[in-house]
């Protein structure tokens, strides 16, 4: 049993310590697996960062490299085949990178904790919950078995499952799927981390619970002061939760802007799409827009824009030139806070 | 669960009657003759072998023969063997205890080498040590055991001279060793393939990714996440693998000259001692059948999905 | 009502085979199972390995005069009683040396492939039949008849293989060929019934079953056309292996001295022979000893290849 440095049981005040730097920034960072069809260029160069308290959502559809840049977050890409060819990531300014296995896997779990999209497999089917639960406490401070389980039933409690002292000895398959997916929230929110990353926590469950969902975590985030990375397909969810928003398309950032300004003024022809796509009750019985085409096969993404071949608006540049990730500004020129975009005709995008 | 049990026991009642009946059938409706056998070439009196038939009970019909037998059995008599008049229980206490531990001895060294091997060439499917896992195990499935034994016996008894090339009447333990290596290395090569595929093929779970994210020690998500996973196909194997244990143990003790059931049964077989062959693989099937139920009882317990009603 | 049956036929391989692969992709994988299958054997080393090994092998048991021109029972006492083998003298006569009796062992051992390989098919093909038969009667009617036939598999599977051989065979004063055959098919049976079983109740659930019961196909011809072939992939595979594992059978018991016996030349008998020189000349034992293991790895590899080809998902 590995025992680290004890812990109080008051959380200490988040953010306060370091409240220059960023809780996390991702600086560079390119991740390319190696298949027997090539290479596939999943991340190239994001950068993005988070602070204590703030949501970041991070969208995108399937490919896009968001799922593939949290995990090399949390440290857990499959390498080989993945790679990490370039890139940094700062947790609290350190290189997590350069980190030893066992300084990585000190961080994972216990400052930095993840929710997985699919909680029954994500979940051991073989173990009880509340054995899953209490391995945190049980690795991380060293407890023992029973303070442990008090612990679990603790963490069952918070995330409001009902009769949790009664339920937990059941394993995974023995709760609904909201259930599951609050038993995962616990399990990341044990030990009180920094920063939780959640992969599509949602995406698996019916639409009612799909809110409750959100908001219990949303109310957590906000009762502990954590950092929250929110990646999701589906910009209908994140809208109450995120504070800013980065918009990621073949391995790249293409828009990033605070959440309530990209739903008002989108910068990107792409974001403008997607926002399009979202069924409104304002335009009851009118056909529901869709982006054309197919999102790009990582082994051979296009030249120029990666979405020229889908993009309403693209012109000859598009095909040739590679668009940098510009700040956005009003049309006077005054900067707009936090709003950049990778669009060659962004001007026109924002304000056309 | 107590239930279940229940169920599987009664469910154990046919398929016992069924495979004693089986041998049994084999051993009294094929040709040849105990009696005859006992008295070899001599010729004997017609009327004197019709007699001592009677008095077996061997002229009745092979039903009442059988129904004899199994009342016996209940009464936990095992019959009497026809040439030495002794008991067959007594041939049964002598030899069973014998091939019993060579079974197990190599029930437990197929069991520990063949799940390491197998995990440890799981871990890195496709790697070097993979491939070797995988020519090994094909290696001794395709050399049969007797081939394995005659091996195993020229290099380290004639060769090297570390063992005795015949196990004593007694069996000592470590006259055991060899014996069970070459009575388990079928089965070895079987539980590392398994282990192999089942831990490679977990290792790519979702919750195996879930227990890296968790920040746990390596050793602790193998040995605790992965292997209470992989180890489910496993134990469903080692329990039928009992039982071929026990009846591959005839062709291993024929080597190394155990003194086993094998032997036993090969004795039998040749004097045509029907009780004493039928008594022995009764007791076999029983193992088996036993083996079958725990192993299925073991499987609830790693596997919670598993519901017995 | 036929045409619609070979609609739904048409519709049943769909789920084994990809719809339409996106454009991006190399090749269209619209390829039916077996297609498929032999499309990755073709370029797997252990299917060829295995396939030119048993070609040959099949071609000694056909027509083992085409491998030598020796006689495998002519024996010269006198000239080669235990002779050693003389390693390159390839494809010759003394090639193997001579056993006891003074007979070519090159000459046996080509020889000894006929009965070998002739018990492991034949013991192979009546288990395929029989397992196959009682595997699909019981998985696809299930209820009382499963009950029943599940027993009579239970008992026959309790029943160690080897020690069941053992008791059937003593009792014939002849042990030919076909006795072998028939006893070891008689104890063999249980492994395919069990697989075949299993394959039919997933089948029988599939929706292209389904949709022929409910155009009201007859059974018969649900269980011939749509649940036969699709069952057989599996039964293949373990028929395959098992095939192996008959070759090994029939040497051991052969070695037992139970198996088949002199005249008849087979792999078994000349192990079986060659115990009791093992001191002095181990070659004797080990040379068909060495053809066992090769024919026995040949159709290992050959099942293994195939099962691989039919489930990537086992790689």
């Amino acid at each position: 049993m590995i025992t680290i440095d004890k812990k109080t049981d008051v959380p200490a005040p988040r953010g306060a310590e370091d409240s220059g730097g960023s809780l996390l920034e991702v600086r560079d960072l390119h991740v390319e697996f190696h298949t027997r069809d090539g290479v596939a260029k999943a991340v190239n160069g994001v950068n993005y960062s988070v602070n204590a308290g703030e949501t970041l959502a991070v969208l995108g559809e399937s490919g896009s490299g968001k799922s593939v840049t949290a995990q090399a977050i949390m440290g857990i890409l499959d390498m080989p085949p993945g790679r990490i060819p370039k890139g940094e990531i700062l947790f609290r300014g350190e290189d997590m990178l350069k980190m030893s296995y066992e300084e990585r896997r000190n961080i994972r779990g216990r400052k930095i904790a993840m929710i997985f999209q699919d909680a029954l497999s994500s979940l051991n089917p073989v173990l009880s919950v509340g054995y899953q639960l209490g391995e945190m406490f049980r690795v991380h401070e060293g407890m023992s078995k029973k303070q442990a389980k008090a612990k679990s039933i603790e963490l069952m409690d918070k995330v409001k499952i009902p009769a949790a002292a009664a339920r937990v000895n059941d394993y995974p398959h023995q709760f609904s799927g909201g259930m599951r997916q609050r038993i995962m929230i616990a399990m990341a929110l044990a030990l009180e981390p920094d920063l939780i990353i959640a992969d599509e926590p949602t995406t698996a469950l019916d639409v009612t619970v799909q809110a409750q969902v959100m908001d219990l975590l949303a109310d957590l985030q906000r009762e502990y002061n954590m950092g929250l990375i929110l990646i999701t397909h589906d910009l209908g969810v994140v809208a109450d939760v995120a504070d800013k928003i980065a918009v990621m398309y073949a391995g790249r950032i293409v828009e990033q802007s605070p959440i309530h300004e990209l739903y008002k003024r989108p910068a990107h022809p792409y974001t403008r799409g997607l926002l399009d796509s979202i069924p409104r009750l304002d335009q009851k019985g009118q056909e529901l827009f869709a982006i054309k085409g197919l999102p790009p096969n990582l082994l051979h993404v296009p030249a120029g824009c990666a979405f020229n071949p889908r993009c309403p608006k693209a012109q000859d540049v598009c095909r040739t030139d590679f668009p940098a990730l510009v700040p956005v500004t009003e049309q006077d020129g005054t900067e707009l806070p936090g709003r950049r975009s990778a669009c060659h005709f962004w001007k026109e995008t924002i304000h056309g | 669960m107590g239930r279940y049990v229940a169920r599987r026991l009664l469910q154990m009642i046919p398929v016992f009657i069924g495979s004693t009946l089986l041998v049994f059938s084999m051993m009294y409706a094929l040709p040849g003759d105990p009696v005859r056998a006992l008295a070899g070439e001599q010729a004997v009196d017609p009327v004197q072998i019709a007699a001592m038939k009677k008095e077996l009970g061997l002229d009745l019909p092979l039903w009442h023969q059988y129904l004899n037998y199994l009342t016996g059995l209940f009464q936990g008599d095992f019959g009497t063997q026809i040439a030495t008049q002794r008991p067959v229980a007594e041939e049964i206490a002598r030899a069973f205890p014998i091939t019993i531990r060579l079974a197990l001895f190599a029930f437990v060294f197929t069991t520990v080498v063949g799940i390491a091997m197998g995990v440890f060439a799981g871990l890195k499917a496709d790697m070097l040590r993979d491939r070797t896992l995988l020519l090994i195990t094909l290696l001794l499935i395709s050399v049969p055991s007797f081939v394995l034994g005659f091996l195993a016996q020229v290099f380290f008894a004639h060769q090297l001279g570390w063992v005795d090339p015949n196990v004593s009447p007694e069996a000592a333990w470590d006259e055991l060793v060899l014996p069970a290596v070459v009575l388990g290395s079928l089965s070895l090569a079987y539980v590392a393939r398994l282990t192999r595929t089942s831990v490679a093929e977990n290792l790519r779970a979702d919750y195996m990714r879930t227990a890296v994210a968790k920040g746990l020690p390596r050793r602790r998500i193998i040995g605790v996440h992965l292997l209470r996973n992989s180890m489910i196909p496993v134990v469903t194997f080692l329990g039928t693998d009992i039982g071929t244990l026990m009846g591959g143990a005839v062709v291993t003790e024929g080597i190394f000259n155990v003194q086993g059931v094998g032997n036993a049964v090969f004795q039998a077989l040749r004097h045509r001692e029907g009780s004493t062959v039928v008594g022995i693989v009764t007791l076999i099937v029983i193992v088996y059948l036993v083996a079958s139920l725990l192993v299925d009882l073991l499987y609830a317990v790693l596997d919670p999905r598993i519901r017995y009603a | 009502m036929p045409e619609a049956l070979e609609a739904t036929t048409k519709d049943a391989t769909a789920p084994e085979s990809v719809p339409a692969a996106p454009p991006a992709e190399k090749d269209a994988r619209a390829r039916s199972l077996w297609s498929d299958a032999w499309h990755d054997l073709r370029r797997n080393p252990l299917f060829l390995v295995s396939a030119v090994l048993i070609v040959v092998l099949l071609a000694m048991a056909v027509a083992p005069w085409l491998f030598t021109s020796a006689d495998p029972r002519h024996a010269d006492l006198a000239k080669h009683y235990l002779q050693k083998p003389n390693w390159s003298h390839f494809f010759a006569e003394d090639w193997f040396g001579y056993d006891i009796q003074g007979r070519s062992i090159y000459a046996r051992v080509i020889y000894g492939a006929r009965a070998s390989i002739a018990v492991a098919v034949g013991v192979t093909a009546l288990v395929t039949i029989l397992g196959t038969l009682v595997g699909m009667l019981a998985g696809y009617f299930g209820g009382l008849l499963d009950t029943i036939l599940s027993r009579i598999t239970d008992v026959f599977f309790g029943v160690p293989f080897i020690l069941g051989a053992m008791v059937v065979l003593t009792s014939f004063e002849e042990r030919k060929l076909w006795v072998v055959i028939l006893s070891l098919a008689f104890l063999g049976w249980t492994q395919i019934a069990r697989v075949a079983r299993g394959s039919v109740i997933t089948i029988k659930q599939a929706d292209y079953v389904v949709a022929a019961k409910a155009l009201g196909a007859s059974t018969s011809r649900i269980l011939l056309r749509h649940i036969l072939p699709n069952a057989m992939a599996p039964v293949i595979v373990v028929a395959t292996i098992a095939l192996g594992g008959y070759i090994s059978a029939e040497a051991t018991l052969s070695f037992l001295g139970i198996g088949l016996a002199e005249p008849t030349v087979s792999w078994g008998v000349d192990i079986s022979s060659g115990q009791e020189q093992l001191r002095n000349a181990a070659f004797v034992l080990i040379i068909p000893s060495v053809m066992v293991s090769i024919t026995v790895l040949a159709f290992i590899m050959l099942g293994d290849a195939v099962r691989n080809a039919l489930d990537p998902k086992l790689r």
